[in-house]
């Protein structure tokens, strides 16, 4: 996500599209991204480093986002 | 002087940078992305364009392009580097230079004629100009807002890292009109506009971007 301080456009131009299809009561929207990593094995604290090491190096920019990494099981989506 | 451009996938301006190199007097070395060879340069331009699409964020693919790791080890041993646009918003992904370029805070893309305020003559880019100097440069980007938190950009105005500042009307949201920034050696700047697009009187605004160029030459008969 970008962080709170810094200005968002994306979420701005969403945040002023929603008002004009009806939709009240938002007072603000951020717009972010979500990487899905699929991987090998067993998830341990070896591989979850790893992947905030990724989130760190690659698929943020620390500078002006934060990240969060969040372990999900595959049957999650499969039985929903 | 060898002065080397880069070509990423997705760049569009490395031909016109070649160009301008050549123009102000050296010579031009076409570099390319997944070389691990510098040919022997003396100084590199990262041209704009839309290097990998802009996909993930501008510049963070190119980032990891096999020759910027020896353009980071040739910064950090002193060589002059000039990020133009998309090779500004490299640098900042590189941490070459400090903070971020994030998508204009109007959400269009901008095209024109951009009046700026040198405020650094002492990088090897920018040796040529005066200290105020006021010049027109093209600019054209969608995302050009230049961003840092407050302490940053209190270092980068006390440190006199701010190279160009915008004139008139900001084009882009930038924090403090900031157009280009330096590193705290001085010879890793990069900048926004586009003076490769600024060097010849029969096309664009005039020949005002000329000065980033020939800034090598002068710094080396200095």
């Amino acid at each position: 996500m970008p962080k709170p301080e810094i200005l968002d456009p994306q979420g701005k131009a969403v945040h002023g599209a929603l008002p004009r299809l009806g939709f009240s009561g938002v007072t603000d929207v951020r717009q972010g991204k979500r990487f899905e990593l699929e991987l090998d094995g067993e998830i341990t604290d070896e591989v979850l480093a790893e992947v905030e090491k990724m989130a760190e190096t690659l698929l943020s920019n620390p500078v002006i986002e934060n990240y969060t990494v969040r372990v999900e099981a595959p049957s999650d989506e499969v039985g929903a | 002087m060898k002065v080397g451009v880069v070509t990423f996938p997705g760049s569009l301006d490395d031909v016109d940078a070649l160009r301008a190199v050549g123009i102000a007097g050296h010579e031009a070395v076409a570099l390319w992305h997944g070389d691990h060879d510098l040919k022997g340069v003396d100084a590199i331009v990262l041209p704009g364009g839309f290097s990998y699409g802009d996909y993930l964020r501008c510049g963070a693919i190119s980032r990891f392009s096999p020759v910027m790791t020896d353009v980071i080890e040739a910064a950090g041993r002193g060589m002059p580097v000039l990020g133009i646009c998309n090779g500004f918003q490299i640098l900042c992904e590189s941490h070459l230079l400090p903070g971020a370029l994030i998508r204009n805070d109007h959400r269009k893309f901008v095209c024109r004629d951009q009046r700026l305020r040198i405020e650094n003559n002492r990088t090897p880019w920018t040796s040529a100009y005066a200290e105020g100097d006021e010049v027109t440069i093209v600019l054209k980007n969608g995302e050009g807002g230049f961003v840092a938190d407050d302490a940053t950009l209190d270092r980068l105005e006390g440190e006199g890292q701010v190279v160009a500042r915008y004139l008139v009307d900001n084009p882009n949201g930038s924090l403090r009109d900031i157009a280009g920034v330096t590193n705290e050696r001085g010879n890793v700047v990069g900048l926004m506009p586009h003076p490769e697009h600024a060097v010849e009187d029969l096309t664009g605004a005039g020949t005002d971007g000329l000065g980033f160029f020939t800034s090598l030459v002068e710094r080396a008969f200095a």
